[in-house]
């Protein structure tokens, strides 16, 4: 059923219990390359806590992941941003007393002034890295209207302007999948149009999404493919359309 | 005199350079170190021990190896409380830190095998001893240390150039006017105050409590006065910070060139038993250039992670970071500083006791630190400099006035500074330099 070839995120088995809770139950997912890949489910239903699993802010009781060909379940949270694989929070989290500038500017892979040693050694290196991660931020900020906040401190931002800045910051890591929690949540109309936009653009240049979303018509407009989860487990997956249809998730979801 | 602002200038720069260390820590990083004093007490001893053994080397060569080998020891030190403290949430840090630094003081106390224990450590070799520089040595020196006052100078005029950027000439001119005239009616006031309770003191047939009551009734009216008076005028006079800028420039630049003469005269007159004119001299250039250091790395993309781990660690998590080693860095790196502190604290005090690391003296640098705001280096030189000048002057003018003993005397002054900390954090609580937007700021 799922073509393995191009698969870019395949999480297998997937388990995690807090006390007698189980909050995910040997739920699996997977997300195709370049693809935009949907995760809708009632509250509760352990969506959150599954980001949570495959970005290993939360280790796993039991189950796989599997990332662009790599088991990564070992690796620590910053290994697998690192590895290309960026998530967003639910709330979205800005760092406020750092400008918006300085967000961008921090999500840089592979910075040589992160070095101390070339901070005092190497200046002209740094200085000039830095210069051209400024000009690429400036560019990202351009493109989601932030252009004008760039100076301001982040904590300064409206609740739908910091979720702008986490996706924004997501791209400056460069990844190859960004895992985007409930996206359009508390955001007007006319911003969520433009926020969907961006991610089907930035889908084209190559990049894949994983959302969660409880806003349907995001769901439909965006995804590929959309995975159900209820209650820790899978539900039912398949294309928009083929989910809305189905009786189990009409079920979960309005609880007839 | 002289002798006593050198002395002053020693312990501000100690107190600077440890108060860094911190700033480092809990500023920029968020980490709470409440047992910053270990790693003070450890680069002292270790500096102090090591340069007392016989070893085949100029002392030229070997003390400042010492302090390295020294601070090293106190990195290694925030090494071992960074690894013991992964797994604790930040609040424990505090916990654990302070229990360290006791601990540390407690192992000087009893290890008398190695430290001497509370017999203290006293005759090691100090840096430039017997020392006799030339005329020429003596104009050099003065030169380089002429040369860091004038690079500090020329730091707050860059600083207030961009404070009067777009004020016109003629508000900045009305609100310094208006800004000196409040401060210097409000220093002849306080004057008069501490005149006045000296003549009460004196006088016969007045008792402690009625001079106490006297003095306090006086300062109570001073100050409800002169906030009433900010309150009146502050609206009237919307570039009155640009004008407080100006005053307290010129006020730090007449204060700075009085404490220079002094200075510029004990290294003019430098001779082999002007130890402490050496120290000073050490002291001045050791915290100029870690200054300028840690100001290189906190604006750098390495500053710039360790703020985004004190804004939000799961942020920086996220975005790749290694959250765990620049925490560990960073209390390396603090602990570092506060070990050549260490060291150039045990120089000043020439006899090394553990009672010299009580935890009171961590609290010396967070108030400091909190004094000139943190996550600002600028802020913690200001706050050193604040404290050992209140520090120096209320050891002499509180005695004069206050109808207290002592022993008593000393609480009470701790208890003044307890109480400026509160007002400041009333009136500013983001510190003297620190930036009033960012308080406003949700998360």
């Amino acid at each position: 059923m799922v073509d393995n070839s191009h698969s870019l995120l395949s999480a297998k088995n997937l388990y995690k219990s807090f006390g007698g809770i189980k909050a995910v139950d040997n739920a699996s997912i997977e997300v195709t390359q370049g693809s935009i890949t949907g995760l809708i489910g009632p509250n509760g239903a352990g969506k959150t806590t599954l980001f949570n699993l495959l970005s290993n802010f939360i280790h796993p009781d039991s189950g796989e992941v599997i990332f662009d060909g790599e088991p990564i379940q070992q690796l620590q949270p910053h290994q697998i941003a690192q590895q290309g694989m960026v998530r967003t929070f639910q709330v979205a989290r800005v760092l406020s007393r750092l400008s918006v500038m300085e967000n961008m500017l921090l999500a840089t892979q592979h910075q040589s002034g992160e070095n101390f040693w070339n901070v005092w050694f190497r200046p002209g290196q740094v200085l000039q890295e830095e210069r051209s991660q400024r000009e690429r931020a400036s560019e990202i900020l351009e493109s989601v209207g932030l252009a004008h906040m760039a100076q301001e401190y982040a904590g300064a931002l409206s609740g739908g302007q910091r979720k702008l800045l986490e996706i924004a910051r997501a791209l400056m890591v460069k990844p190859k999948l960004i895992l985007l929690d409930e996206p359009a949540a508390g955001v007007n109309p006319t911003l969520i149009n433009k926020i969907c936009e961006h991610i089907v653009q930035w889908n084209r240049e190559g990049l894949s999404f994983l959302v969660i979303e409880h806003n349907m018509d995001v769901i439909m407009s965006l995804c590929d493919r959309v995975w159900v989860l209820a209650e820790g487990r899978n539900l039912a997956s398949g294309t928009p359309t083929e989910v809305q249809k189905n009786t189990q998730v009409l079920e979960a979801y309005l609880g007839q | 005199m002289e002798g006593y602002i050198v002395s002053l200038i020693i312990f501000t720069t100690i107190f600077a350079l440890f108060g860094l260390g911190l700033n480092l820590q809990w500023g920029f990083t968020g980490l709470i170190n409440f047992g910053h004093v270990a790693f003070m007490a450890v680069g002292g001893y270790v500096t102090v021990l090591l340069s007392d053994l016989d070893v085949p080397l100029p002392l030229l060569i070997w003390l400042p190896l010492c302090v390295l080998i020294g601070s090293i020891f106190a990195a290694l030190l925030g090494l071992l409380i960074g690894l013991s403290t992964v797994r604790l949430r930040e609040d424990y840090l505090a916990i654990v830190t302070i229990g360290v630094s006791e601990m540390v003081r407690l192992v000087a106390l009893n290890e008398e095998w190695l430290t001497r224990g509370a017999f203290g450590v006293q005759g090691f070799p100090l840096p430039l001893q017997g020392f006799a520089p030339t005329l020429l040595t003596r104009i050099g020196m003065l030169a380089i240390f002429t040369g860091v006052v004038a690079l500090g100078y020329w730091q707050l005029w860059k600083w207030l150039r961009q404070r009067l950027k777009g004020v016109s000439r003629q508000a900045i001119i009305r609100s310094s006017l208006a800004v000196s005239g409040y401060l210097g009616s409000l220093g002849l006031l306080l004057y008069g105050t501490v005149v006045g309770a000296r003549q009460l003191k004196l006088a016969e047939g007045i008792s402690a409590w009625l001079v106490g009551l006297i003095l306090l009734g006086a300062l109570v009216a001073i100050v409800s006065l002169y906030t009433w008076l900010a309150r009146q005028t502050i609206p009237r006079l919307p570039d009155w910070s640009a004008g407080l800028s100006l005053v307290s420039c010129l006020l730090s630049l007449a204060v700075g060139l009085w404490i220079y003469q002094f200075a510029a005269h004990a290294i003019y007159t430098y001779s082999r038993t002007s130890i402490k004119t050496g120290l000073m001299f050490i002291s001045v250039l050791v915290v100029a250039l870690i200054f300028w250091g840690l100001q290189k790395l906190v604006r750098s993309p390495w500053g710039r992670v360790l703020k985004a781990i004190r804004e939000d660690e799961e942020v920086a998590k996220a975005l790749g970071k290694n959250v765990f080693w620049y925490k560990l860095q960073a209390l390396m790196l603090g602990g570092l500083v506060a070990g050549v502190a260490g060291a150039l604290y045990a120089w000043q005090l020439t006899t090394v006791y553990p009672d010299n690391f009580q935890p009171l003296v961590t609290f010396n640098a967070w108030t400091i630190v909190v004094l000139g705001g943190a996550g600002n280096n600028v802020g913690t030189l200001l706050g050193a400099a604040i404290f050992w000048a209140y520090q120096t002057t209320t050891r002499f003018i509180l005695a004069d006035i206050v109808p207290l003993d002592d022993a008593r005397l000393g609480a009470f002054r701790v208890m003044i500074i307890g109480l400026l900390l509160m007002v400041l954090m009333v009136w500013r609580p983001q510190g003297i330099l620190g930036k009033k937007e960012e308080l406003t700021l949700g998360r």
